[in-house]
């Protein structure tokens, strides 16, 4: 690797999100990832980068996606893959999130992966850690590696992200993957627009870096990507929202509402779906347009990606550090 | 650390120090004599390290500043019942250390402070300690419920010095009224925490751009503003005597200035997080930053010094709330709200002088005989044959707070890590000396 090389990538110990990363970090994540997404489709032997690595995948929150992805992106690199589950964990029986830290520490893991359902829980947890940690989803703060497939998924249906205009539609207060994919875009010089009501979408929330829209039409008019976000079910009724049928009328993904939008628009939603809720079947199951599977198979791409750039750089610092 | 002594005290001259009363707006070069347990004489005559002074034990204070002992209507002991994070011991070194001399505390203990018992114990165990000296709260509802009016006039009897619910706003406009027309019975204040419940619901941080952007829930101000709209026109309606804690938003001191100047019976207080810190101090999720109510915004942060400056606010309290690790070292949404506050509210109090906001006198009344005055405690004044409860400081002395040296039991500090300018280096308390700065 030559010195350019090593300035221009991912140098970070951990990913605990996508906020204060440079477009050249990001870049590499994305090309490795590419790589990988193409060696997947191909069934060419994968390099087993990992091989010998231990990863834990510690789940607070509940989630079979995303933790079958990061499991499947481990054992691709041929990592021993140990999945743990807050039903099962001494978490229940009152042991504190950093008892959990100094246990899985001693175990000497190379990576952890987290989802917890605080916001700043998966920083907490990595101050503890000898190894690398890759947030997994941290309450309603950051889904790095979710914006990084999404990414992945726009750029190689686009040819690039700068200059595009997206869309992200939906429960956007309470979303972790709309944050990250924010920081994201902004950072790869995309112009993002935010839609959903005013309730789930505070004017405040421009802070992010983002035009904010209450009306679905002005939303989307002209823009190359629409990514949906689920609405969660509970969010349905009372404070938030009337109902699931004004929802679906003023917020969701028709044919009608997306004619206003680019003819090659971009469908994007990072799943599960509520059909009839957030999306109309017929816009979800349109496989021209929609990339809704791909993002599911590029999730695994640009977790192996992470992986493997994170490993590479504990290796770097284990060595500064003596360990 | 238990210091009170059998033998009678004798004479102590503390001479060579430029004594301030706020009380009565004294500045001078001079000195304090204490007799016993009482102020004998202060003034002019005190001026020199080499004078006589009769028989009188001579302490030089060697240009130090000499004030009435700090008095600090808002703390949280944990006594009885969460001995772990604090106990009268704990809390009196900490108050002692920080120059504190007289100290009110909040009645969400376990039990609540809403029974004469509890309110006999704190009192009787503070007085065997011989450290700062401890005056409890009475509890404004039977449990903290916000539903049942506590026996306010038997607790008062017993020793309770004013009313609250502590951490808890009385929420319903209702009860409020009630608790503050029963208490113009006896003339006792009421001290609110204004904070609208439903408003606050769920939220760990000040509502605004860095909540966004952190995923974190939010406490809009308006849950405090509203609260304090609503118990001024309440106050106004019944007569009662009313006092806001720790006043954290521009609005709610507009408010409250508005009421002043209308006569009603409205006072209010707030702690240095709120004019010293500001909502970035949360920053990357710092749980000793996560305070309640929480650290405002830039804009607040300002007003609140402006409250302070015109009089507004009248009084800085500590807003001591010991927590211990278990409590702090969580997710942030998880951790408890609060910060120690006790061993550096002197210091930070101090900040608004060396800013130049406000002189040394004004600053030193917001925790003498400003808070005093409001909760009408024999202190924070000097006064021939009042108790000898002293502080002496250098305000210059440069020190950096470090929670791991803080004499409360809990380190949760919000100020660890920062520079203060002032410290206090003797406290005596009824003619005693109990902290002395090595």
């Amino acid at each position: 690797m030559s010195t350019k090389d090593r300035e221009l990538r991912f140098t970070h110990r951990h990913l605990l999100g996508i906020e204060g990363l440079y477009p050249f970090e990001i870049t590499d994540i994305l090309d490795r990832a590419e790589a990988y997404a193409a060696a997947n489709r191909q069934r060419t032997q994968v390099e087993q980068k990992l091989a010998g690595r231990t990863v834990i995948n510690l789940f607070f929150e509940n989630s079979t996606r995303t933790r079958t992805s990061f499991e499947r992106a481990a054992k691709r690199l041929g990592a021993d893959v140990i999945n743990m589950s807050v039903a099962t964990s001494s978490i229940k029986k009152g042991e504190t999130l950093i008892d959990t830290a100094v246990t899985l520490n001693a175990m000497h893991p190379d990576v952890l992966v987290v989802r917890h359902g605080d916001s700043g829980a998966v920083k907490l947890l990595s101050q503890k850690m000898n190894c690398a940690v890759l947030n997994a989803g941290d309450g309603t703060h950051e889904h790095p590696t979710q914006a990084l497939l999404d990414a992945l998924t726009i750029r190689r249906r686009k040819g690039n992200i700068t200059n595009l205009s997206v869309a992200i539609c939906g429960d956007i207060l309470h979303s972790r993957v709309a944050r990250s994919n924010i920081h994201l875009l902004n950072a790869m010089g995309a112009q993002v627009r935010l839609v959903a009501p005013s309730t789930l979408l505070p004017k405040s929330m421009s802070v992010l870096g983002a035009e904010v829209f209450h009306d679905m039409r002005e939303g989307l008019k002209d823009v190359d990507v629409v990514m949906m976000l689920r609405l969660q079910q509970e969010r349905m009724e009372g404070a938030y929202l009337p109902s699931q049928r004004e929802y679906f009328h003023f917020y969701g993904l028709d044919y009608d509402k997306l004619s206003v939008a680019k003819d090659d628009a971009l469908i994007m939603h990072p799943g599960p779906m509520n059909r009839g809720v957030e999306i109309d079947s017929d816009v979800a199951d349109d496989f021209e347009r929609s990339a809704i599977q791909e993002q599911v198979e590029m999730g695994v791409a640009a977790r192996m990606a992470c992986l493997d750039v994170v490993t590479e750089n504990l290796d770097i610092w284990r060595k500064e550090n003596g360990l | 650390m238990s210091v009170k002594l059998d033998k009678p005290l004798g004479r102590v001259a503390y001479v060579n120090a430029r004594v301030i009363d706020p009380a009565s707006n004294l500045d001078i070069q001079g000195g304090v004599l204490t007799e016993g347990e009482q102020i004998a004489d202060f003034g002019p005559g005190y001026a020199k390290a080499n004078g006589h002074y009769g028989e009188a034990t001579v302490v030089d204070c060697k240009g130090a500043c000499l004030v009435p002992g700090l008095v600090d209507m808002r703390v949280q002991i944990r006594e009885p019942g969460e001995e772990h994070k604090g106990t009268l011991q704990s809390a009196g070194e900490a108050a002692t250390q920080g120059g504190v001399t007289s100290m009110v505390s909040l009645p969400n203990t376990n039990p609540v402070t809403d029974d004469m018992s509890v309110v006999e114990f704190v009192a009787r165990r503070a007085r065997l300690l011989g450290l700062s000296k401890v005056y409890p709260y009475g509890a404004i509802t039977k449990g903290l419920n916000g539903k049942d009016m506590a026996e306010m006039g038997m607790l008062a009897e017993s020793g309770a010095v004013a009313f609250t619910d502590g951490t808890r706003a009385v929420a319903s406009a209702k009860v409020m009224r009630k608790a503050l027309t029963y208490a113009r019975n006896y003339d006792l204040l009421l001290v609110q925490h204004a904070e609208e419940p439903s408003l606050a619901e769920g939220g760990c941080m000040n509502a605004g751009d860095l909540a966004i952007r952190m995923g974190l829930a939010g406490i809009p101000t308006v849950a405090e503003t509203i609260m304090v709209a609503r118990d001024v026109r309440l106050a106004e309606d019944t007569g009662g005597r009313l006092h806001f804690g720790h006043i954290s938003t521009a609005e709610s001191i507009d408010i409250i200035r508005r009421a002043k100047e209308r006569g009603v019976r409205v006072t209010c207080d707030t702690a240095p997080p709120y004019f010293s810190l500001n909502e970035l101090a949360v920053g990357d999720y710092r749980t000793f930053a996560k305070l309640s109510p929480p650290l405002r915004s830039e804009e607040d942060r300002q007003a609140i010094i402006e409250g302070l400056k015109d009089g507004t606010i009248d009084a800085i309290a500590s807003d001591h709330a010991p927590e211990d690790e278990d409590s702090k070292r969580l997710p942030f949404a998880q951790a408890a709200f609060g910060g120690v506050g006790l061993e550096t509210l002197l210091a930070i109090t101090l900040e608004l002088y060396h800013n130049k906001h406000m002189s040394l006198l004004e600053c030193l009344r917001t925790v003498t005989c400003s808070p005093a005055d409001i909760i009408g405690l024999p202190a924070g004044r000097l006064e021939k044959g009042a108790a000898a409860d002293l502080c002496v400081f250098d305000p210059e002395l440069g020190w950096k707070i470090d929670a791991d040296q803080l004499a409360s039991k809990s380190k949760n500090s919000p100020f660890d890590g920062r520079l203060a300018q002032g410290r206090c280096l003797r406290t005596v308390i009824d003619g005693r000396t109990v902290f002395e700065m090595k």
